[in-house]
C-alpha cells in the first residue's frame, strides 16, 4: 500500500548554518587534519575578499584541543559522551573534568542544544579501526534531513543522544574506517574530504527516495575469564574485517587464545559493525549488531518565506501536491 | 672438532626472556606475555630457562605506549647509571630495575637472549630486527626461523646506524631479537597477527633448543628434514642472510610551525619493502598535489606510517638491501 504522507512533499526550514567538527576523538587524525585545512582555505577565502553572500555558512571546530595536541581519545573523559542535557545544563564544578567544561563551550557555540539559535546541521568526523568504510551514523530514523544527506545511514538507538551531533536541529557523526588511532592514511583522509564535500553540495540540494538503514540491536563483548576480568579470546579471523557482512547463527564469532572457535549464538541473523573497534574495549564492546530495512523517504524542499511566517504564526498550514 | 672454517663458538643459551608490553598498546605481545605467565607449557624447551616478562606493566594498565619517556629508548648508558631513584622518570627507573634482573648490559651475567614482541601500524608483516651485523648466533637463528616458515614471509631489519640506532629495552642481552609484526592498531588485538608472532616465537625457542641440545625430538627431526636442512654434528653450517640495513629516516614535510603538511602518498602507503625509485611519489598534500622521492637511488622503505613515529619525526626509514655472510656456529 502507497502510503499518503509520501505524496506530500515535506516543507522544513532552510538550511543556513553548518558546523564541521573534528577532533572530537583527539586521535581520530582524518578529521583533524581535514578541519585545519578547511580552515586555511576559509583564511585564504576570507584574505581574497570573496563578499558574494554564501547560501550556507559553515563553522569549522576542532572539538577537543587538549586531547589532539596530545594525540588521544580524551583527556579525562569521552567529550562524545557529554552532550545529554543533563550534563549541558549541570551545574560545573571547580574539579569538573575538562571535557565536560568542553562540552558547555561547545553548546555555546553552535548551540543551545533545543535553541532555535541552535546550527542547523553538525556534522562529526571519526575515525574508527574497525573495517566499516564510510558510515553515517544518526540517531533517528524520521530526521528527514539527516535520511535525504545520505544513502546508507546506521541509526542507533531511540534513547537520548549524549553526543556532540545532537546539539544542532540536525545531526549527524560521519565515520571512516579502518584507520589506527594516531595515523592518518591518504585514501581514509581523501574519502572523508569527498563525503564532507558531497555533503555539504547536498545542503544545497533535496533529495529524495528510499535509504536502507541499520538499526542498532545489541553489543557483544569479549568473552572475559571470570575471576580476572580479562579478555580471553581475540575476534574470529573469518569475522574479522566483514562489517555489515550479514552473520547467522552458528558463524564464528571469537577465537580463544588456545584456538577454539566460539560461535554467535542468537536466533537471528544481524549485521555486524564496529567490529574490534579500539576504543571500545574498555567499553565492553567487541562489535554491534544491527537489523537492516528499508526506509520510504518523502522529497522534500525548503520553505518559502510565506511558509515560514505562516508556521511560525502557528497556522500550521503545509503544501499538499 | 669443527667441519668449517672461522666456525664461531658460544656459550649455550640457558636463560632467555621473552618481553611483552616494553610499549603497553602493543597488543600482541602484551596478550602472549600475560597467557605465558599462566601457563609457560608452550614455551618450554628443554635446557632453557624461558622467562616471559611485562617490560612496561604501567603502560600496559594504561594502554598506552608509555607513561614518562619511550621505554625503548630508555637503555642508555647515561639512563642506566643515573642517580636519582625516584625523582627520575618512570619508564628510566624501569630500565634500571629490567638491568639488575637481566643484565647488567655488556656484562656476562647477562640474559642470554631477549626476544621483544611489538606490533606496528606499518604494512610489515612479520619482521625480525637485529643489532649488530656481526652476530653470527642471531644470524643463524633469523636463517632458521626464515626457512621454517617458509613460504610465508619474514624479513630481517638491521638498525646499525650510528645515529639512528637507540637503546632498547632487548639490548641488555648477549643477543637481543626484536620481532615487530603489523600491521594492527595501537590497542587492538588481531587474531591473526598475533598467531603470526606466536609461530615464530616457537621457531625460535626451537632453534635455541637445538643449538644447546641437537634434535632432541622427532617433531624437530621432520623439521629439519622438511626444511632440508643440514645440522651435523651440533653444528650450524655457514649460511647467508639478506637484510635491509637503515639508511635514512624521512620526516613528513612540515611548515614553520612543525605542523604535519602532508600525508604518506596513497602509492607508498602499505608498501613496505617494495622498491622506492627517484621521482615516485611519497607524499600527498592535504590540498591534493604529489611530493615526489628525491634520492639518488632505489631505496627500500619501511616502517611507513607507523603511528608512534609521528612524534619521532619520522614519516618512514630508507633501508638497502645487503646479503649478510653467518659463520658457522656451534655451542662451546
Amino acid at each position: 500500500m502507497y502510503s499518503m504522507t509520501l505524496h506530500k512533499v515535506v516543507c522544513l526550514p532552510r538550511l543556513s548554518r553548518v558546523a564541521v567538527c573534528g577532533g572530537t576523538h583527539g586521535n581520530e587524525l582524518s578529521g583533524v587534519y581535514l578541519v585545519r585545512e578547511l580552515l586555511k582555505e576559509e583564511k585564504k577565502a576570507m584574505e581574497e575578499e570573496e563578499e558574494e553572500e554564501k547560501p550556507v555558512s559553515v563553522v569549522l571546530v576542532l572539538s577537543n584541543p587538549w586531547a589532539i595536541q596530545q594525540c588521544r581519545r580524551y583527556v579525562k573523559t569521552d567529550l562524545n559522551r557529554c552532550f545529554t542535557h543533563a550534563s549541558l545544563n549541570g551545574p560545573l564544578s571547580d574539579s569538573a573534568p575538562y571535557e565536560l567544561i568542553r562540552s558547555k563551550e561547545l553548546n555555546t557555540l553552535l548551540g543551545p542544544k533545543g535553541s532555535p539559535e541552535a546550527v542547523d546541521l553538525v556534522c562529526d568526523l571519526h575515525n574508527t579501526t574497525a573495517n566499516m568504510g564510510l558510515c553515517l551514523i544518526a540517531y533517528s530514523d524520521c530526521d528527514w534531513i539527516c535520511l535525504h544527506t545520505f544513502k546508507h545511514l546506521q541509526a542507533s538507538t531511540s534513547k537520548e543522544s549524549y553526543s556532540l551531533d545532537s546539539v544542532g536541529k540536525h545531526g549527524f557523526a560521519m565515520e571512516i574506517g579502518p584507520q589506527p588511532h594516531g595515523v592518518v592514511r591518504s585514501n581514509i583522509y581523501t574519502a572523508m574530504k569527498f563525503g564532507v564535500q558531497h555533503m555539504l553540495d547536498w545542503v544545497r540540494f533535496f533529495n529524495s527516495g528510499f535509504v536502507d538503514v541499520f538499526t542498532m540491536v545489541k553489543h557483544i563483548d569479549y568473552p572475559r575469564d571470570s575471576e580476572t576480568h580479562n579478555i580471553i579470546a581475540a575476534i574470529h579471523p573469518q569475522l574479522q574485517d566483514r562489517d555489515f557482512c550479514l552473520l547467522h547463527p552458528e558463524d564464528p564469532l571469537f577465537q580463544t587464545f588456545s584456538g577454539e572457535t566460539l560461535r554467535y549464538k542468537g536466533k537471528e541473523p544481524l549485521y555486524p559493525f564496529f567490529i574490534n573497534e579500539c576504543a571500545y574495549y574498555e567499553k565492553g564492546i567487541a562489535l554491534s549488531l544491527a537489523r537492516k530495512r528499508r526506509v520510504m523517504i518523502p522529497a522534500i524542499r525548503v520553505q518559502t518565506e510565506q511558509e515560514q511566517q505562516a508556521s511560525e504564526q502557528g497556522f500550521g498550514s503545509e503544501e499538499e501536491e | 672438532m669443527s667441519a668449517y672454517k672461522n666456525s664461531v663458538c658460544f656459550n649455550e643459551a640457558r636463560r632467555v626472556a621473552i618481553f611483552g608490553g616494553t610499549h603497553g598498546n602493543e597488543m600482541s605481545g602484551v596478550t602472549l606475555v600475560n597467557l605465558w605467565v599462566k601457563n609457560s607449557a608452550e614455551i618450554q624447551r628443554k635446557g632453557v630457562e624461558t622467562k616471559p616478562f611485562i617490560a612496561n606493566p604501567k603502560a600496559v594498565e594504561k594502554c598506552t605506549r608509555y607513561v614518562d619517556t619511550d621505554l625503548n629508548r630508555a637503555f642508555s648508558p647515561e639512563n642506566l647509571s643515573a642517580p636519582g631513584g625516584d625523582d627520575l622518570p618512570y619508564e628510566v627507573q624501569r630500565a634500571q630495575e629490567i638491568n639488575r634482573i637481566f643484565g647488567p648490559k655488556g656484562s656476562p651475567e647477562a640474559y642470554d637472549v631477549i626476544f621483544d614482541l611489538h606490533n606496528t601500524t606499518s604494512n610489515m608483516g612479520c619482521t625480525l630486527i637485529l643489532e649488530s651485523s656481526k652476530d653470527h648466533f642471531n644470524l643463524q637463528m633469523m636463517n632458521y626461523i626464515k626457512k621454517a616458515i617458509t613460504p610465508a614471509s619474514c624479513l630481517v631489519l638491521l638498525n646499525e646506524h650510528p645515529l639512528l640506532k637507540y637503546s632498547t629495552s632487548r639490548s641488555v642481552a648477549k643477543h637481543p631479537v626484536g620481532l615487530e609484526v603489523g600491521p594492527q592498531p595501537q590497542g587492538v588485538l588481531r587474531s591473526n597477527i598475533f598467531e603470526a608472532m606466536r609461530v615464530i616465537l616457537k621457531h625460535a625457542l626451537d632453534f635455541i633448543e637445538l643449538f644447546n641440545e641437537g634434535p632432541v625430538c622427532n617433531t624437530l627431526e621432520t623439521l629439519l628434514a622438511e626444511m632440508e636442512y643440514k645440522f651435523i654434528g651440533m653444528e650450524f653450517p655457514p649460511c647467508t642472510v639478506e637484510v635491509f640495513w637503515v639508511s635514512e629516516r624521512i620526516d613528513y614535510p612540515r611548515d614553520a610551525n612543525g605542523n604535519i603538511i602532508a600525508m604518506v602518498h596513497p602509492n607508498l602507503q602499505d608498501c613496505d619493502w617494495e622498491p622506492l625509485n627517484p621521482g615516485d611519489p611519497m607524499f600527498q598534500t592535504f590540498d591534493g598535489k604529489t611530493i615526489h622521492y628525491q634520492g639518488s637511488g632505489t631505496v627500500y622503505p619501511t616502517f611507513i606510517n607507523e603511528a608512534a613515529y609521528y612524534e619521532k619525526q619520522q614519516a618512514f626509514v630508507t633501508t638497502r638491501r645487503e646479503t649478510l655472510v653467518a659463520s658457522a656456529i656451534r655451542k662451546a
